[in-house]
């Protein structure tokens, strides 16, 4: 059992659900849980020290110094955990959804899971690149096939800014590979590299370019919240659940520890951004009047809080930044669905137009509200913890970023409750009052969710304990060269 | 040696089987000629890098590799040409032959040891061109086509052996390793100016021939005239053997004088870059977009030049591999739209996906791979590329390249976006057999050589 099974698996449920037309969403569903399972069992046999495991490397393009080398260390496993864990929900999600082509539809959902597991196992340059865009251009036909009504420009938008950043990204691992002395594109061999402090700080710009615009941090963010409007539901909780993750992960992994001198120079910078946006974006949320946007605003400003972090760069930042990945992957895939489930219902996203959805719908109104309140970081909600430590981290570093970071949680809860309120309490009308309560697929998906949001809020320790060794190792490899 | 031999022979047999009206069997008799000839070339590898008639040519890896990719596009581009010369004229073997003396020509231009033998190559292959592209006699574009073609190429042909000359008066040979052996002898400043007249001289002609700017002005007009299966020889195989040519002889015997021409071939590959790219995103041709577009890709190319080395004649192979197999896709496809709604217009792409989910999906793998987009052999060409000049430390040339790289994705998806995301008017593509097997061989070629380079790019 080693990673080409967890990589590859989805590819081949790709081709089966291809191959079974009528039975795609059957087939899709059932690949995804046998991906889960092999997750599972390589977390069975993990151990959470530093080191990497599962290791695989075979030669691909030799005379270039390529391998196809990946592995799993405790910052990876938790992302495996992360994609393994939600595809399997949102493939569910989409159970009472008639997608026209829907086999094609599958495919791509899980070709993507492929490209996306490659990113967070891949130990080698190129294979990482491969793996990035190897997720961006699933995604890309996802939304422009069963997107809205403006979606050819829209993702147009989104593709071309995706690919600008990641071109340069490209640009910065080829110089890389020819600096270092056997001409590999191995991460140790990358990690290894002494390069001075002025070529460090433009190199810091190509990958920072690349991870920016995925998270995305402003100002790079003007993609994302007509993307994620325009996007198919299922599209959405793909981008928002795990893609923007793939930044996040790349500055962990591929940025700071690859070029510390630049970080040094521009990690301020990268801050202040980061801070700007949870602020920037949590008042554009507040004015929103249609649902999609005021939940992809919402993903922007919890993204800058993560992203601040990371670049403060101690244990707590990164800790947390770890669980509240896992923790706004669940909540925003849950808020999605519920804005899916509403949308499909009442045929509108404006919350000015619904109200009372409380009334004929009990059930939704709980998994609503348990999941609002995960996302406004409540105590005993998986929200609370990644976000407790998160600010814990960026008050070491700085008081001041802190307490402007920290109003987050009082713009997220602003925001939140008022759509929540819009959506659920006061009158019925017209639209709501026949409004058909969540049932089969639907209960199974949110109860999920739901039990998630409360088990890692009570319990995160589990989660903590996989990354902890690993995140330690590598603060302590970077400090070492600062 | 004896492929050149081989295709010199079909040509004059596919000649006479014309005269004998046989008409059925020129595709099937060129086809298998040319498997032959392939067979024959891949047998010598490695095998005899020793000059051969008296150092006229030389057979090496190298001439091997791109003789294979050129023989390799021809038979896929004779594979769509049936029952497409039927439509032009009754004359259909002569077209046949003169394909085949064009790659003739190329064969040459990819073997060369000897200045005059690439002075020869190129006049062969391009007196061939000249007549393809005016094939169509009563149609005035293709008139024009060939007689701007024919001027121009005559002009170019006239700086080639200008400079050909002037390297002669200096090195007093014509002979590669000669030039190579005056050059390293002559190094520290003992080269005569006129030596550098005529690399200069050189290279503004060989420029012409693959169409870099600011020597590229006949290329759109020339493309569009020409009938599209020609177009697509033109842009591909040709452009492929102009490269080789070029690559060639800087490699052998200008690489010491890097210094003096890399600049140039820096500002011409930058302005082949933007010209082209610009240009074809204004383009509501798609036939033309595909001819401004073959601008760019020489300008891709050209990095490989300035990138010199062993690394850098892979990448060309690479790269031209992966740029012929995806055109071949795109103009298969242009002519099978065009014969049904008559236009070269992106709007016949409307709504194709929908009946023609198989013609959509490779010719969706085709732009992907043109723009360069990862698991396509595009894109491990233009990773080759990159890095081969960012190993000579030529950073701004790659930032230009990616800018140019965004640049391309907008109009190749424009394709991608007409074909699945706008609605049409459901036409049902006739497409006969052997346009799907060229269609399916060359997606498939795409995919793998995506997947897994190590194939093509270990040949040398």
């Amino acid at each position: 059992m080693n990673v080409l099974i967890l990589i590859f698996m989805p590819l081949l449920g790709a081709l089966l659900a291809l191959v079974a037309k009528n039975y795609a969403k059957q087939t899709a569903l059932l690949s995804s849980l046998v991906t889960l399972a092999v997750a599972s069992f390589l977390l069975c046999g993990f151990t959470p020290d530093a080191s990497t495991q599962y290791l695989v490397n075979y030669p691909w393009i030799p005379q270039m110094g390529i391998n196809f080398k990946a592995g799993i260390d405790g910052i990876s496993m938790l992302m495996v955990l992360l994609t393994a864990g939600l595809v399997p929900i949102i493939i569910l999600s989409t159970f009472k959804h008639k997608y026209e082509n829907s086999s094609a539809f599958y495919a791509l959902v899980l070709f993507m899971q492929s490209g996306l597991l490659v990113v967070f196992t891949a130990l080698d340059g190129f294979l990482f690149y491969i793996g990035w865009e190897a997720a961006l251009i699933p995604i890309y036909f996802i939304c422009s096939l069963w997107g809205g009504e403006n979606r050819i420009q829209v993702n147009m938008k989104f593709f071309i800014y995706t690919i600008a950043g990641s071109l340069f990204m490209l640009l910065g691992i080829i110089y890389l590979h020819l600096q270092t002395p056997t001409h590999s594109y191995d991460i140790a061999d990358f990690y290894a590299l002494q390069l001075d402090s002025q070529t460090q700080s433009w190199l810091f710009w190509c990958f920072f370019l690349a991870f920016a615009i995925k998270m995305p941090i402003f100002p790079f963010h003007t993609w994302q919240p007509d993307t994620y409007t325009e996007a198919p539901t299922a599209g959405t909780m793909l981008l928002s659940g795990i893609m923007l993750k793939m930044g996040i992960y790349g500055v962990i992994r591929w940025l700071i520890p690859v070029v510390p001198l630049g970080f040094q120079q521009w990690g301020h910078l990268a801050i202040i951004l980061s801070v700007i946006g949870i602020v920037y974006a949590s008042i554009i949320a507040f004015t929103q009047k249609d649902m999609k946007r005021l939940i992809a605003y919402s993903s922007i400003a919890h993204v800058g809080l993560i992203a601040a972090g990371i670049f403060v760069w101690n244990a707590q930042g990164l800790q947390g930044a770890m669980v509240q990945m896992i923790s706004h992957g669940i909540n925003v895939v849950g808020l999605f669905f519920i804005a899916d489930i509403i949308i499909n219902r009442t045929q509108t996203r404006e919350l000015a137009l619904l109200g009372g959805v409380a009334k004929p719908a009990p059930k939704l109104a709980i998994a609503f509200l348990i999941i609002t309140l995960g996302t406004v970081a409540l105590p005993l909600t998986n929200g609370f913890i990644g976000e407790f430590l998160l600010l814990n981290g960026v008050y070491q570093y700085c008081i001041y970023y802190a307490a402007v970071a920290g109003l987050t949680i009082i713009f997220g809860s602003v925001y939140m409750l008022r759509m929540y309120k819009a959506i659920m309490q006061g009158n019925t009308n017209d639209l709501t009052v026949n409004f058909k309560d969540i049932s089969g697929t639907e209960i199974v998906t949110l109860f999920i969710i739901t039990f998630l949001i409360i088990v890692i809020g009570v319990y995160p320790q589990p989660i903590l304990h996989i990354s902890e060794a690993a995140i330690t190792h590598l603060i302590a490899t970077v400090n070492a060269k600062l | 040696m004896n492929t050149l031999i081989v295709i010199s022979v079909l040509a004059l047999v596919v000649l006479y089987l014309g005269l004998f009206k046989a008409g059925k069997s020129l595709l099937p008799v060129s086809v298998m000629g040319l498997l032959l000839a392939l067979g024959l070339a891949v047998a010598e590898w490695n095998v005899n890098p020793a000059p051969i008639y008296k150092g006229m040519m030389l057979f090496d890896n190298f001439a091997i590799a791109f003789s294979a990719i050129t023989i390799l596009g021809t038979i896929l581009i004779l594979l769509l040409s049936k029952n497409y010369f039927e439509k032009i004229s009754e004359h259909v073997a002569e077209y046949y032959t003169i394909i085949l003396f064009a790659l003739a020509g190329i064969m040459v231009m990819v073997s060369y040891h000897n200045l005059s033998m690439l002075f020869i190559g190129v006049e062969i292959m391009s007196v061939s061109l000249y007549i393809l592209a005016g094939i169509k006699r009563r149609d005035f574009a293709s008139n024009e086509a060939a007689l701007k073609y024919f001027l121009m190429g005559a002009f170019s042909t006239g700086f080639l052996l200008f400079g050909i000359t002037l390297i002669y008066g200096s090195a007093h040979s014509f002979d590669l390793e000669v030039i190579k052996q005056y050059v390293l002898n002559n190094a520290n400043g003992g080269i005569s100016p006129m030596f550098y007249t005529g690399l200069s001289l050189i290279l503004i002609g060989l420029c012409f021939k693959i169409g870099a700017a600011p020597f590229h002005f006949w290329t759109p007009d020339v493309y569009e005239g020409s009938p599209t299966l020609i177009t697509a020889f033109m842009s591909t195989v040709v452009k492929t053997a102009g490269f080789a040519a070029f690559l060639r002889l800087f490699i052998t015997c200008f690489a010491p004088l890097a210094d003096f021409w890399v600049p140039t071939i820096i500002v011409i590959t930058a302005l082949t870059l933007f010209i082209g790219n610009i240009t074809a995103l204004y383009q509501s041709s798609f036939k033309r977009m595909l001819a401004y577009s073959s601008i760019s890709h020489a300008g891709y190319m050209l990095f490989a030049i300035i990138g010199l080395g062993n690394a850098a004649i892979n990448a060309v192979l690479v790269y031209a591999t992966a740029y012929t197999i995806a055109s071949i896709i795109a103009f298969a496809v242009l002519i099978l739209v065009k014969k049904q709604t008559g236009s070269d217009n992106y709007e016949g792409f409307n709504g194709l996906a929908k009946k023609n989910p198989f013609v959509a999906f490779t010719l969706t793998i085709a732009m992907l791979s043109l723009a360069g987009i990862p698991l396509t052999a595009g894109f491990i060409g233009k990773f080759f590329m990159f890095s081969s000049a960012v190993a000579q430390y030529q950073i701004w040339l790659v930032v230009i390249a990616i800018i140019n790289a965004i640049i391309g994705i907008f109009y190749y998806f424009r394709v991608i976006v007409a074909m699945y995301f706008k609605e049409g008017k459901n036409l049902i593509l006739a497409t006969p057999i052997q346009f799907r097997f060229v269609l399916a061989v060359s997606a498939i070629l795409t995919l793998v050589f995506g997947l897994y380079p190590t194939i093509i790019s270990e040949l040398i």
